[in-house]
């Protein structure tokens, strides 16, 4: 018999993408489960805003985005059916900050630097992770839908609204995912991953998340119809609306910008990923 | 069984690599020329900042070389990086471990990774963890773990995929006396199954040990490669500690045997 000192390569070592990112998607999801503070986490933000909002702002804000309504209990239900598709969009975006401390973290513990040096699908590290929060995202947007709900919340939207709705919800939270992954990539430490993206969250504000924009100072305003968030805010506003008051142009630039930023992240994620960190 | 080496399992020959920063440029390995035989301990000794983890960086496909030709298990680490990914395992300073998963968990995660068998990943599993004394601490989360169990199970995790070649950068660095007696023993277990081992080491007690060839890093360069005993005996030294403060000196005053350190005296 004749030995060779090198063995041959292991078959079974070839990357396989599709098995790989599963892995790495569970990996996520274990990692959710051990640590669930985080996903409650993305519940207990936009949960406290909407009660908050609601209870204290609405009675007088609600007279504000639905002309013609009494203050109080009244003002209270348009506020809520006004501000709900905001939320929802919110709580994806506060999975997506979550992603940029989880890439950090990996980043920064010698675990992503294992898998560089393993015959792996070298996008399933990354992919996995953005799967893994879109999930989590996902499921606090159906507990924070459900707790709209119990305020009183009643959209008007059909089974096909419903539909376009969770794949708006699904585009963004990728688009954003991946953002995001790159931003916690692009962090020097932990601790500031979550910098960037909280950016992120503001911009709902700076939009038609909380108030119609033609209620907005000139350059304010200006910000507000040109900036990502208020076609998509105001695309989720009208599905849930069951189509009232929703043009097919508004539709068109909520998912292009998705597809925009989302494109940019992932190019962005990428080559951060391949980049040499010094030993 | 007896080995026919047909090529080493590790050759640099050339290699040159610096990092760049705002700062300007900083030259770490100058023309490292290093040749580790198959089924062999290769000890790389240096003092700190010599470029030993750069060395295993390089070889190990997380850094690219700037020049020189890098081989390992038969393959160039640019142009045949998932080849070599593919033959080698690395445990590096920072401990690679999932803090949140438990050691059971961490070591399946790498068997879904090297794509092996279902019954094959669970014998694999529970061999390792047998084998590095974890099974008692196998469904706690690693986040409990000691230093030392975190140590054993990244080396662990890295025997998933049966490696051809492993890097273990600085292995023994903070463990007590006794698992770093436990892992000196797993060493020489897997260089008796045919595993080439490139280790880097502070302590010069384990390059004597366990290291079949030394290899003394020093100004970017590779300035003394043998056997423990043949850099004793050149150096006229009684332990690998005198050889090694008398290679890594700043102004170096070595005996003149050998070219390299005819090149470091011309300097």
């Amino acid at each position: 018999m004749t030995a060779v000192a090198i063995p041959p390569t292991h078959p079974t070592l070839r990357p396989r993408p599709v098995s790989d990112v599963l892995t790495m998607l569970g990996r996520s999801l274990l990692r959710a489960v051990r640590y669930p503070a985080l996903t409650v986490f993305l519940v207990v933000g936009p949960l406290v805003m909407l009660v908050l909002l609601v209870y204290v702002f609405g009675g007088a804000f609600g007279a504000g985005v639905a002309p013609g309504v009494t203050p109080g209990a009244d003002g209270r239900a348009a506020y809520l059916a006004f501000i709900a598709p905001t939320l929802l969009v919110i709580t994806v975006v506060g999975g997506a900050t979550s992603v940029a401390t989880s890439a950090a973290m990996d980043a920064a513990g010698g675990i992503m630097a294992r898998f560089r040096t393993m015959a792996i699908s070298s996008g399933s590290v990354l992919s996995g992770m953005v799967l893994g929060f879109l999930v989590q995202a996902l499921v606090a947007v159906v507990l924070v839908l459900g707790a709209a709900f119990a305020m009183g919340y009643r959209p008007d939207a059909g089974p096909s609204d419903w539909l376009a709705l969770v794949g708006l919800l699904v585009l963004l939270g990728l688009a954003l995912n991946w953002l995001c992954v790159a931003m916690g990539l692009h962090a020097r430490s932990v601790e500031s991953a979550s910098n960037l993206p909280m950016v992120l969250l503001l911009l709902p504000f700076l939009g038609s998340g909380f108030v119609p924009v033609d209620t907005m100072p000139g350059p304010v305003r200006w910000f507000a119809e040109h900036q990502p968030f208020t076609p998509v805010i105001d695309t989720a506003r009208g599905l849930l609306a069951g189509g009232a008051g929703l043009d097919g142009a508004t539709v068109v630039q909520a998912v292009a910008w998705c597809v925009v930023i989302g494109v940019a992240g992932y190019v962005w994620a990428r080559s951060l990923y391949r980049r040499e960190r010094r030993l | 069984m007896p080995t026919i080496p047909t090529e080493p399992a590790i050759q640099v020959a050339g290699l040159r690599k610096s990092y760049r920063s705002r700062s300007g440029d900083q030259l770490v390995l100058d023309d490292v020329d290093l040749v580790v035989p198959a089924g062999t301990v290769t000890a790389l000794l240096g003092a700190n900042g010599a470029g030993k983890t750069t060395t295993v960086g390089v070889l190990s496909t997380l850094l690219a070389p700037d020049a020189g030709t890098v081989r390992v298990a038969g393959h160039d680490v640019v142009r045949e990086a998932d080849a070599v990914r593919a033959s080698i395992g690395v445990t590096g300073q920072v401990t690679a471990v999932d803090e949140l998963l438990t050691g059971a968990e961490n070591l399946r995660l790498m068997v879904r990774l090297a794509h092996l068998g279902r019954a094959e990943g669970r014998e694999r599993v529970a061999e390792l963890l047998e084998r590095f004394a974890l099974t008692d601490a196998a469904d706690k989360p690693v986040s409990t773990y000691s230093g030392g169990m975190r140590r054993k199970l990244d080396l662990a995790m890295t025997l998933v995929s049966a490696p051809a070649v492993v890097f273990l950068d600085e292995p023994t660095t903070g463990l007590d006396p006794r698992s770093r007696r436990t892992l000196w023993d797993e060493v020489r277990a897997l260089v008796a199954a045919g595993t080439t081992i490139l280790l880097t080491t502070q302590y010069l007690e384990e390059a004597d040990q366990l290291a079949d060839q030394v290899a003394v890093l020093h100004g970017g360069r590779v300035v003394a490669q043998g056997t423990p005993d043949e850099l004793k005996r050149v150096h006229d030294a009684g332990t690998l500690d005198d050889v090694f403060l008398a290679l890594t000196e700043p102004a170096a005053a070595t005996p003149a045997e050998t070219t390299t350190t005819d090149q470091e005296a011309v300097r």
